[in-house]
């Protein structure tokens, strides 16, 4: 199937589920479509990279497998695994009348197979997106484990054979940069980084997320969100960040976001005490 | 399309040569790319190029400016020049477009676009800023050229700093903050004109000409002592993400070293649930030896960056060390390790630490071989058997005494010790710098840019 029409058919789609990308996401978004590779999306915590992936699917009507990684991430979690206990069940149920040849074929089946999130996508037969999120928290093995599934779509069970994708998925990685991905791995993907919006574009994203939000209330808290982001500051504020603010703001009822209000609430934007002191000192803040 | 398949190859030869490891693979899936994209929005192709050759964010920079070269953003002077042209040149001779009048015109739009922040004004003043103020006539056709330099001394946009804080000012600007942007936007737009002069170089001389030199090394890659202010503000940014790199690396390999001996009391009894089978190992967790660490650091002007870089990494990665002491010198020694609190804010421990210069300095020249007397008599103990030490400096002594036995000494207290050297080996011996005595002693190390600092810091500990 087509993924998106085009780049501007990516942007429109994505727009309608309430995801707002700028061109250049867009267009990534259609190429991962248009040539059928993984698209591997980096940046900063909290810029929308997971929710990329979860529009798409919204945007194609297609389902959402999620492989979470994390340290320790094994064959057996992102794979497929055997079911040993009912394995062992069969055998014990067929109390020795069965020859040996019988019974290993017949515990080797489909029947016994745990599918886990990777063979899951590949077997699907209706549209899929995958999304692998935070693939830089696994270790390198499990990048070498990725490595076959991402550029032939297929996995190879040493007792079925090998399985290949009878619809390819729509695969987005993402990544925080924690460390450097493998080259074999970064080849085969389409790279992506995302960054902080732009005020316009952001406005639109808060606005859209927050609707109660008055718009004078709305620029202001863009206006301090650059500033805040001009700063050098150990985390500066990304969109979600931003999007907590105006949940928190509308919870205040806040008529109009002065200084003594930024500084009230600067906790809602800002995590860490020394980045807070600095705001506070630089922005001329009460 | 054999001219398209031709500028593709020459591209990717010349993204190749600025060090971006382009594979053949990328190369069909580019093209591949351009394919499957329209065609009419230069954003668009380079988005497509953007997403299949460049896999890491520090090389993006290197990416465009070579993009702009080889599918630059128009040709000559662009249609808002060609007007301007016409009436002007209307003997067939290339016309004085440099005037006051142009000159006080320019400046004040030029001004309004600074203060507005408007990209795509600011794009076209500095094309017409080049094509106005900064062409070079040559005395035959094809020897004219285009100098930023020229355009950037006739219109000096940094003059215009003080009315642009001011304008911040009045739209309700904190005035650091207005001095911060109007530097920035500045800087924008002379980067602007100097993008713009290599274009139509380019343009006129084929781009691989000007691909070579143009290039800047990527930010992880520039010589610590050749960077520029704006280079050095986006190094210290690049400083915390490296520590986090760093550490998460060093973390996974103490895991994997973690498996100490076997520890047989509780192997035996995870063996009970296995009927007495031991399937599952025990093992007692390794003890991680930490080091000590202590830097002493020249501060002097020609070093001073290096020192600050190393010292912030150093100190970013403090828990992978048991305890760090570090030490400034000029002519004197200081500690500074109290400036080092945890949680502190990068620029203040940088303001801090710049404040904290004048104490290392008595006489204010830089003498190794006092400050190395004075930290062998003042500090001695701070050195012992589980100390690295680490000396960062250039070895340039103003041809004073080296205090060799010095240095000896409390290379002799320490466990390791390492000299970092910001200067390429090829310097090293020439004039007063004394990198080959010292070297004899503490093995010196060369360490000029980001990569190699975080390469270094890795391997120590």
């Amino acid at each position: 199937m087509t993924w998106f029409s085009s780049p501007t058919g990516a942007s429109e789609s994505l727009r309608d589920t309430g995801y707002l990308a700028d061109d250049a996401t867009a267009t990534t978004a259609y190429l991962a479509g248009a040539l059928e590779k993984p698209l591997l999306v980096e940046g900063p915590a909290g810029v929308g990279k997971t929710e990329l992936a979860k529009a798409v699917a919204r945007a194609t009507g297609a389902d959402l497998v999620r492989l979470q990684c994390y340290e320790g991430l094994d064959e057996a979690r992102a794979l497929y695994e055997w079911n040993y206990k009912k394995q062992l069940l069969r055998i014990q149920a067929s109390g020795g009348d069965q020859a040996w040849s019988e019974t290993h074929d017949d515990i080797f089946t489909d029947e016994f197979l745990l599918t886990r999130p990777l063979l899951t996508a590949i077997r699907r037969e209706t549209p899929t997106v995958l999304l692998i999120d935070e693939v830089d928290k696994t270790d390198v093995e499990v990048e070498g484990l990725l490595l076959e599934v991402l550029s032939d779509f297929q996995v190879t069970i040493p007792e079925l054979g090998t399985v290949v994708a009878l619809r390819r998925p729509y695969v987005v990685l993402t990544s925080n940069a924690s460390r450097e991905l493998s080259e074999a791995l970064k080849r085969r993907c389409l790279y992506l980084h995302l960054d902080y919006p732009d005020a316009e574009r952001e406005r639109e994203i808060v606005t859209g997320q927050v609707p109660e939000l008055d718009r004078r209330i709305a620029e202001q808290l863009i206006d301090t969100i650059g500033r805040l982001r001009d700063l050098d500051l150990k985390k500066a504020p990304s969109i979600a960040e931003s999007v907590d603010w105006a949940r928190t703001l509308v919870a205040l009822q806040v008529g109009s976001l002065d200084d003594e209000t930024i500084s009230r609430t600067l906790g809602a934007v800002l995590k860490h005490a020394s980045d807070h002191d600095r705001a506070i000192r630089e922005l001329g803040l009460p | 399309m054999s001219g398209l398949v031709g500028r593709h190859i020459d591209f990717l030869e010349a993204l190749r040569g600025a060090g971006l490891p382009v594979s053949l693979a990328e190369d069909l899936d580019a093209f591949a790319a351009l394919a499957a994209l329209p065609w009419h929005d230069r954003e668009t192709v380079r988005t497509g190029y953007a997403a299949t050759v460049v896999k890491r964010q520090s090389q993006r920079p290197t990416f465009d400016a070579l993009f702009d070269l080889y599918f630059p953003r128009l040709v000559g002077a662009g249609a808002v020049g060609a007007d301007d042209a016409d009436d002007l040149e209307g003997d067939g001779l290339p016309a004085v477009r440099d005037s006051a009048e142009a000159l006080a015109d320019f400046l004040e739009r030029l001004e309004e676009a600074l203060v507005d922040d408007g990209q795509r004004a600011l794009q076209d003043l500095a094309v017409e800023a080049v094509g106005r103020f900064g062409a070079m006539p040559g005395r035959a056709p094809g020897l004219s050229g285009w100098s930023a330099y020229t355009a950037l001394r006739r219109v000096d946009p940094t003059e215009l700093t003080g009315r642009i804080v001011a304008a911040l000012e009045q739209r309700g600007r904190v005035p650091d903050e207005a001095r911060r942007a109007a530097g920035r936007r500045i800087g924008t737009f002379i980067k602007a004109v100097e993008d713009d002069a290599r274009r139509r170089i380019a343009e006129e001389k084929g781009p691989d000409h000007v691909a070579d030199v143009a290039i800047r090394p990527t930010i992880d890659r520039l010589d610590f002592t050749s960077a520029r202010r704006a280079d050095l503000e986006e190094m210290r940014r690049e400083i915390y993400p490296l520590a986090r790199r760093l550490a998460t690396r060093l973390t996974r390999e103490h895991h994997a070293l973690r498996r100490g001996p076997l520890d047989v009391r509780r192997t035996v009894r995870a063996s009970l649930s296995t009927g007495g089978v031991p399937i599952t190992t025990r093992h007692r967790p390794k003890r991680a030896r930490r080091t000590e660490l202590v830097v002493l650091c020249d501060v002097s002007g020609s070093v001073a960056n290096f020192a600050q870089f190393t010292l912030l990494l150093v100190f970013a990665l403090r828990e992978q060390f048991t305890k760090v002491r570090a030490f400034t010198f000029i002519d004197t020694v200081h500690e500074v390790t109290h400036h080092f609190r945890p949680g502190a804010d990068v620029a203040d421990v940088m303001a801090d630490l710049a404040a904290s210069t004048a104490h290392a300095a008595l006489w204010g020249r830089t003498n190794y071989g006092r400050a190395l007397t004075t930290f062998a008599e003042t500090y001695g103990d701070a050195v012992g058997p589980k100390t690295s030490l680490l000396i960062l400096g250039d070895a340039r002594s103003n041809y004073s005494d080296l205090s060799l036995p010095a240095l000896r000494q409390v290379s002799d207290a320490a466990r390791h010790a390492w000299w970092l050297n910001p200067e390429h080996p090829r310097h090293w011996d020439t004039g007063d710098s004394a990198a080959g005595p010292y070297g004899e002693i503490v093995p010196m190390v060369e360490c000029r840019n980001l990569v190699q600092l975080g390469e270094f810091v890795h391997d120590l500990v």
